[in-house]
């Protein structure tokens, strides 16, 4: 298997092409930029958090490469209608796959749709693409918990 | 002279061998090097001049009266001949060495910029401006109440000379454009753009960083009155570049950083400044880096500007027509090689140019995938980002033939988007 079968093996390619939770919402909790410097690349991420911390929607409009577009069509799955505390953990492991330098962090069960995204670890240039929507999310939640207070 | 394609290979091959870079393995494929308009290989002169100042005559320069010291003086400031005879300046006291491009506007804009430009002034500029002659004219604007008011380019990324004349007027005070871009590979008119800039008493400075090391450049004949590039994408160390002035006003300029060498005598309260070149080089100068870089000069002389020019547009015609008969390719800039360096900037339809410049690694070419420094034009084109290879004097047609067999593969891998 030569590295580029490795990065965009087939369900990267799956979510880059037809990107899940794509578009946007009119009256979101949250609406948050995100720009890789590298690249120019750019997304926006809107977000409808409930009165109890529930994630009830999330889009985003992303213009990026295969694995930035595939890492947040995904991550939009592993977070919707979780709880903000939920989704910060997923984020959290999701940070550490890629970044832990020293071991292979393990995904839960529910997460496993991530699995296809470990590879990328392996191009250091190509995780920040990879953690572009993750680190808006981020903003994200903490800009729709502050809008509610 | 006109030059048959086999003489350009045949010499091709010769400069290759200077080159020990050029036979790396990347991935188990041989390295194919297009991304010169990042930064350039370095011959061997080059390396071993480097080599040869450390391990036979490294001392400070100006100071020492010792037999080492003077060596270095003499090979550092030797160059600065070679630079006045490869960009025919006037007298070596024009040319002043800097880090690079980038330090040498924001040299002139920190010392010329903040006397001269006033409220209510003008800064023309292109729309093509790498960020590094875009973002000190944006803070000396800012900071003195001038304006920035930018060129108009046409379909083919050259710029609307019609609009220019009417743009370039009596508020302008300073045209900062550069005279090839690293995306587009325009050639701009500067010679013709100055004229019209001094006919209404303006300043011109022009940005050298991707001329200089492709075709002839000749400061006088340009009529500009400042002239900045860099040595490591011409063969040359990085860390060193030149800033070329007119005399006049060079001398009009207060200094731009203050401490040793720059000084002609020093007592507590207040100092003298040194003469030219050196009032603008404070500290210990970059001795090696620079000697170095007269190396990559020579080696360029050698070869001869119209060759290397030659070469490039040959190279960058059959690319074009070789590139352009993909699928979904659409290649910015100038379509005539004549009017272009040897960069070519493109996208191809439902492919990212970040996949592609990593997929094209896959098989050992290395091209530049991003916005290049010129976000700004980025936005213009409508595109995030953009691919680019760029081509030297080492580059071959077979190289370039690698590349689109490579680009056919990458959308493969991708999953066929440019073909649907
Ligand atoms: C047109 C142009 N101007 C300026 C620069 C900046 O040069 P440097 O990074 O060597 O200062 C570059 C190169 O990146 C360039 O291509």
């Amino acid at each position: 298997m030569s590295l580029s079968d490795d990065l965009y093996r087939e369900t990267i390619l799956d979510h880059y092409h037809n990107p899940r939770n794509n578009g946007t919402i009119d009256d979101a909790t949250a609406k948050i930029e995100g720009v890789n410097p590298l690249c120019g690349d750019e997304l926006t991420l809107y977000l409808n958090v409930s009165e109890d911390g529930k994630i009830q929607d999330v889009k985003l409009q992303a213009h990026g490469c295969s694995i930035n577009m595939a890492s947040g069509s995904m991550m939009s799955e592993a977070v919707m209608g979780q709880s903000v505390e939920r989704a910060k953990e997923i984020i959290e492991t999701f940070k550490e796959m890629m970044l832990n330098k020293e071991q292979d962090v393990p995904l839960e069960d529910d997460l496993e749709d991530l699995e296809a995204l470990r590879g990328v670890k392996k191009y250091p240039v190509r995780i920040k693409c990879a953690l572009l929507p993750w680190n808006t999310l981020l903003d994200g939640l903490a800009e729709a918990c502050a809008a509610k207070k | 002279m006109a030059q048959t394609s086999k003489d350009i290979d045949s010499k091709t091959g010769e400069i290759r061998a200077d080159f020990a870079i050029l036979d790396r393995v990347i991935h188990g494929k041989k390295l194919v090097y297009l991304d010169n308009a990042a930064t350039s290989q370095k011959p061997k002169a080059v390396v071993d001049a480097l080599v040869d100042y450390y391990n036979n005559y490294n001392a400070n320069v100006h100071r020492g009266i010792h037999t080492m010291s003077e060596e270095a003086t003499a090979a550092y400031e030797g160059v600065r001949e070679t630079i006045k005879g490869f960009i025919n300046a006037v007298d070596t006291c024009e040319v002043i060495y800097t880090r690079g491009t980038t330090e040498g506007i924001n040299l002139v804009a920190q010392t010329w910029g903040r006397i001269n430009i006033l409220p209510g002034d003008e800064i023309v500029l292109s729309p093509m401006e790498h960020h590094s002659n875009l973002v000190p004219w944006q803070v000396l604007a800012a900071e003195r109440d001038a304006r920035l008011v930018f060129l108009k380019l046409d379909d083919q990324g050259r710029i609307d000379m019609e609009h220019a004349s009417a743009t370039i007027n009596a508020k302008t005070k300073l045209l900062a454009i550069s005279h090839m871009s690293n995306v587009l590979g325009t050639i701009n008119p500067v010679k013709e753009l100055a004229q019209m800039a001094h006919a209404h008493g303006a300043v011109v400075i022009a940005d050298g960083a991707q001329s200089v090391p492709h075709m002839a450049c000749d400061v006088q004949d340009l009529g500009v009155d400042f002239f900045v590039f860099s040595f490591h994408k011409m063969l040359g160390p990085t860390g060193v570049g030149v800033l070329w002035g007119k005399k006049q006003l060079l001398e009009a300029m207060p200094p731009y950083q203050y401490g040793g060498d720059m000084i002609a005598s020093v007592q507590r309260e207040k100092s003298r400044y040194n003469q030219l070149p050196w009032k603008f080089e404070a500290g210990t100068p970059n001795v090696a880096d620079v000697i170095a870089a007269g190396k990559a000069i020579e080696y360029l002389q050698t070869l001869g500007m119209d060759w290397v020019r030659d070469h490039e547009v040959e190279l960058t015609a059959y690319a074009m027509q070789k590139l352009g008969t993909l699928k979904g390719i659409e290649i910015y800039g100038p379509r005539d090689a004549k009017e272009r360096g040897g960069v070519i900037s493109f996208n191809i339809k439902g492919l990212h140019p970040h996949d592609l410049g990593q997929i094209l690694n896959e098989s050992g070419i290395a091209i530049r995938a991003g916005h290049h420094c010129c976000q700004p034009l980025m936005k213009d084109l409508g595109v995030m980002g953009t691919a680019r290879a760029s081509f030297y004097i080492y580059n071959t047609k077979a190289e370039v033939d690698v590349l689109a067999a490579a680009l056919c593969e990458a959308d493969k891998v991708l999953g066929n988007v440019a073909l649907r």
